[in-house]
């Protein structure tokens, strides 16, 4: 029995749209650097320039490890870990900071969600990590006292 | 920018420290003349092992001068992985790492 010509074009345009799916599955988009959102002046900003209107959602799972109080803000030493499963990344915040978006990590399936790193605090502040998994912001946060402000100027 | 780690293997799993000096200028800081001396600061930081990017660090000026960074990834010793470093002036360093 042969096929009529529109079943055989719709049959194309659908394996060709399974391919293009197929394709653009397994690996993980590596972003380029995103200026707007580590310019942003204010923390909802920096958020949604990141991460659209991803809900955000208070969690345990969220290690956040900050001194309560650093001496010097230009160097405040930061560890922070995911025990989400699918954590596709982590970012850290300083809402008193100038621009608060501080850095963004991104994970493959082959990296361990925790990350230590060393940020500027400008003043007395929260810092604010979140976490991206299974299409949430999973949010913890930290009150850090900043005797001498870190940021310059 | 000078590239400087540490990675050592345990149980699988690859734990590197990398220093990378750089002065980080916010942007915000004057010189003694009074004037804005210009943001110099990393953008990226990568990590690359086996042809594929296992972890990325998107960073701007809230990032401590000599930018230091831990993290651990799948690995065996023996075996090299490689970090990129960028810059927003356009400079950048590559170091390929011995897993020991």
């Amino acid at each position: 029995m042969t096929i009529s010509r529109r079943n055989f074009f719709s049959s194309l345009g659908t394996s060709a749209v399974y391919l293009a799916v197929l394709s653009s599955l397994p690996s993980i988009a590596w972003a380029k650097w995103n200026i707007k959102a580590f310019t942003a002046p204010n923390l909802d900003a920096a958020i949604k320039v990141n991460y659209g209107d991803l809900p955000i959602v208070d969690s345990l799972m969220v290690k956040l490890k900050a001194p309560s109080i650093a001496e010097n803000g230009a160097v405040v030493p930061i560890t922070v870990e995911s025990k989400l499963a699918n954590t596709k990344s982590i970012s850290l915040f300083v809402p008193d900071n100038p621009t608060p978006l501080v850095a963004k990590f991104n994970f493959s399936e082959n990296s361990v969600a925790k990350v230590k790193t060393r940020i500027r605090m400008g003043k007395t502040s929260e810092v604010i990590a979140l976490v991206e998994a299974n299409g949430k912001l999973h949010r913890a946060g930290k009150a850090v006292k900043v005797t001498i402000g870190g940021c310059g100027g | 920018m000078k590239i400087r780690v540490k990675a050592k293997e345990k149980n699988g799993l690859v734990d590197a420290k990398l220093l990378i000096k750089h002065p980080m200028e916010t942007g915000r800081r004057k010189d003694k003349d009074g004037n804005l001396i210009p943001a110099k600061h990393l953008t990226t930081i990568t990590i690359d092992y086996k042809g594929e990017t296992v972890f990325d660090a998107h960073m701007g000026t809230g990032v401590s001068k000599d930018p230091y960074l831990s993290v651990s990834f799948k690995g065996v010793k023996g075996e090299s992985f490689e970090i990129s470093a960028a810059d927003n002036t356009g400079e950048s360093a590559k170091k390929t790492v011995e897993i020991k």
